[in-house]
């Protein structure tokens, strides 16, 4: 295994089923991602990219096929271990941003650290937990609504916040499905912006899935699914990434 | 830590689920209310019963009672050792009660029992049942002057002072009604001479019966009791036999021996015109009553004997305040012949035993049993909660009958919480998708579901708990309240003789029952919420 590799995925197969007949969505899929890049998915609806999405982040698990985080199988290790790799790994953020809708945007970051602790060593650490969270929502520019619930947010905002839960527990790798599926063209851009100055400025990797071509052009290095299967395109090379860099 | 701030949200977010808690906190509510109703009755129950029996009751069967007594308690206070407190010896005997009103008699069967007034008040709570105040402290069967029952308005006067203006009023009555007599006998006597002849003979042979009557017994008050008895025959010669016998007796002065009522043997209550609740008394302290009983002799012949009523006996149960009547021991004794001639011992036919508190009494009623077999010895030996077995079981019954209905009323509200909790899940669907996405486990989930049905229950019991409360400590107000609204009498002063609802909180029962109610929320929010942690994360996320 390369070490250079942070996920890996070794011929995934996935399909569904319908009244008896068998959908394949991904047909023995090859997929690895750099650390320190943005990568992008691109494909169009129905071609598998949230279905993949799934499986990389071990909330769901391929019919055959191995996903390798690091160096570690994941795809088939207990359920703490996915947890905990869910929980601390890796960050998720989601075209309905899916925020708690009970929940003030301030314990919405904070949830992933509560549910990574026990309550007891929570509540130690409570004040530490919310400096973080403060600090994390003034990352994305949102400390200001800090206390408001994400009623009463807008689209970009609410995917902010989103994006500032799944950085709470520092991980090493973002996977967005569709981050700026639902907001329009103005505010998709500036969530794109903000992704990839995290990127650039914190070294982040992140693997995003779009439809979108223009949000994939943004990205290091692209790759287009098709019939479940994955196209290294060569045609869309991307440059301006690779001076920005900040070396990992 | 998630799951307790998700659930407080919930809690506060969700009212349906209150909703469906109320009738958790209604059940809760009504169960404080009904045991502590019920325990409020039994303990009042309890007192009443034990309020005239000791702790351990030894009845002997025969007629003429348990000869030596004081072997008796000496072989007693052997076998109980420093258990026993306090103990007292009476003669419990059948009798028939007389009470002259209206120139009628009536009658009533009560049971009259001898009691020895220095220790009857160590055994059972007899002189706090007693209306006289002073009485109530130490027990007398001397008539008092008056001022019986203080604090009741309606009673009427009674005591020396109402019996010397009954005395006046009977003795000016009679001297009218013979004057009267005489003044017809005269015009009697004009129209016919043959009457007369009849009617002066009639007499003497009616009088003779009363004065060998009163020969028959040794007291001089079965003398004066021998007239009243003979109302039926001649009025004239009835005035001359009453002011014969007034010379040695002056009830304005005197009394015959004293006697304590039930109140029920000598009143009636009812309801007057404007449904207010009427005493009718029909003896009072004062008046002089009759009461018939047999002899403790081999052949056995009726006593009977005058009683003057030196105060009234009101309990609150209705079966003692109608059977008993009590009267000195040593007296009753006398009347019966249950003294021994050449020794002089006095039998007894009953021993009452106080105990020490905590006392197994049912343990020290089985060795008295094996002393005094009933082979040998026509004893019956028994705990006052022997006597009273059946009415304390039925109360216990119904007590643990209601407990189970209203739980299974609270089970049934279970149910709404079940149902309201797998809408919820439904509707949550999204966001346990998205905990599992962001690393919850499976029992995490399950865990947010639980704490939120064992904190609804919380809430739910806990305002149950304070209303049920609220109710028990305000419960004469809302009877009140409701008897203005249906027009029904909630506690009818007629059938209980209670003036209030009695009520007593057992902080156990309030435990179980919110340890019971919270159970039954928990186990109904189980199902849901191993939905909840089942449920596919990817499935969930995707649920629109």
């Amino acid at each position: 295994m390369n070490d250079e590799i942070i996920l890996s995925a070794r011929g995934l197969h996935k399909s569904f089923h319908k009244d008896r007949n068998e959908v394949p969505v991904l047909r023995g899929l090859d997929l690895e991602v750099t650390p320190g890049v943005v990568t992008a998915l691109v494909g169009r609806s129905g071609s598998g990219k949230s279905t993949l999405m799934h499986l990389l982040a071990s909330l769901d698990q391929p019919d055959r096929g191995e996903i390798y985080f690091g160096n570690e199988r994941i795809d088939n290790a207990s359920r703490p271990r996915r947890d905990f790799y869910r929980n601390r790994e890796i960050g998720i953020i989601f075209q309905f941003y899916h925020l708690l809708p009970e929940l003030s945007a301030v314990e919405n970051v904070l949830a992933p650290m509560m549910i990574g602790q026990s309550a007891w060593s929570y509540f130690r650490h409570r004040k530490e937990a919310r400096l973080r969270a403060e600090a994390m929502l003034d990352r994305v520019g949102l400390l200001h609504r800090a206390t408001h619930r994400p009623a009463e947010m807008s689209g970009g905002e609410m995917q902010r916040a989103a994006i500032a839960r799944a950085l709470m527990t520092d991980p090493r790798l973002l996977l967005a499905d569709e981050p700026t599926g639902n907001l329009d063209t103005e505010t998709g851009l500036d969530i794109l912006k903000l992704l990839t100055e995290l990127n650039q400025l914190d070294g982040l990797s992140i693997l995003m899935i779009t439809h979108d071509d223009s949000i994939a052009a943004g990205a290091d290095v692209c790759h287009r699914m098709q019939d479940g299967q994955l196209q290294i395109n060569p045609a869309q090379p991307n440059f301006q990434v690779a001076d920005n860099r900040i070396p990992a | 830590m998630y799951r307790w701030l998700l659930c407080f949200r919930y809690l506060r977010t969700r009212y349906i689920a209150l909703a469906s808690i109320i009738s958790v906190t209604l059940g809760v509510a009504t169960l404080i209310v009904v045991n502590s109703v019920m325990a409020g009755f039994s303990a009042e129950m309890h007192d009443r019963l034990h309020g005239v029996a000791g702790d351990i009751m030894i009845e002997c069967q025969a007629s003429g009672g348990m000869p030596d007594p004081d072997a008796h308690l000496a072989e007693i206070r052997r076998i109980c050792g420093k258990d026993l407190v306090g103990f007292t010896a009476s003669v419990h005997v059948p009798a028939m009660l007389g009470i002259e009103y209206n120139g009628q008699l009536i009658t009533g069967h009560v049971n009259l029992v001898g009691l020895d007034p220095k220790t009857f008040d160590q055994v059972s709570q007899f002189g706090r049942h007693l209306l006289h105040p002073e009485n109530q402290e130490q027990v007398s069967f001397d008539l008092r002057e008056g001022g019986y029952a203080p604090e009741r308005v309606q009673f009427p006067p009674a005591g020396w002072s109402y019996r010397r203006v009954k005395v006046e009023y009977e003795r000016a009555l009679a001297a009218e009604q013979a004057r009267i007599d005489a003044m017809r006998a005269r015009t009697d006597t004009e129209s016919t001479t043959v009457s007369e002849t009849f009617e002066s003979a009639g007499p003497s042979v009616n009088f003779g019966p009363t004065v060998n009557f009163g020969s028959s017994n040794t007291t001089e008050t079965d003398t004066a009791s021998g007239p009243s008895v003979g109302i039926g025959p001649g009025s004239e010669l009835f005035a001359d036999g009453e002011t014969a016998t007034a010379q040695k007796f002056d009830p304005k002065t005197e009394q015959f021996p004293g006697i304590i009522l039930g109140i029920a043997t000598c009143s009636v209550r009812h309801r007057d015109a404007n449904n207010q609740v009427q005493d009718f008394y029909y003896g009072l302290p004062g008046d002089d009553v009759r009461m018939m009983f047999p002899n403790a002799a081999e052949n056995t012949k009726v006593v009977n004997q005058k009683f003057t009523v030196v105060d009234l006996y009101e309990s609150g149960m209705s079966e003692y305040d109608g059977s008993f009547a009590f009267c000195r021991l040593d007296q009753l004794q006398e009347f019966r012949g249950m003294i021994d001639p050449q020794s002089g011992t006095r039998s007894v036919t009953t021993i009452q035993l106080k105990m020490a508190e905590g006392t197994n009494l049912a343990a020290v009623r089985d060795t008295l049993r094996r002393r005094f077999p009933p082979q040998q010895y026509a004893y019956n030996i028994q705990t006052w909660r022997d006597m009273q077995g059946p009415l304390l079981a039925a109360v216990r019954l119904e007590t643990m009958i209601l407990n189970i209905l209203l739980f299974l009323i609270i089970a049934v509200a279970g149910f709404g919480i079940l149902a309201t909790f797998f809408m919820i899940v439904v509707e949550k669907t999204r966001d346990i998708g998205t905990l599992k996405a962001l690393g919850a486990s499976g029992k995490g989930v399950m865990s947010i579901f639980l704490s939120y049905g064992l904190l609804l229950g919380f809430v739910g019991s806990g305002a149950g708990l304070l209303g049920g409360l609220l109710f028990v400590s305000n419960i004469n107000e809302i009877a009140s309240v409701i008897e203005k609204i249906t027009g029904q009498e909630v506690f009818d002063p007629t059938v209980y003789y209670f003036s209030e609802i009695p009520t007593i909180v057992h902080p156990w029962t309030l435990a179980w029952v919110m340890a019971g109610a919270v159970t039954i929320a928990v186990i109904a929010s189980v199902l849901p919420a191993m939905r909840a942690a089942r449920m596919n994360p990817v499935r969930a996320l995707r649920f629109e």
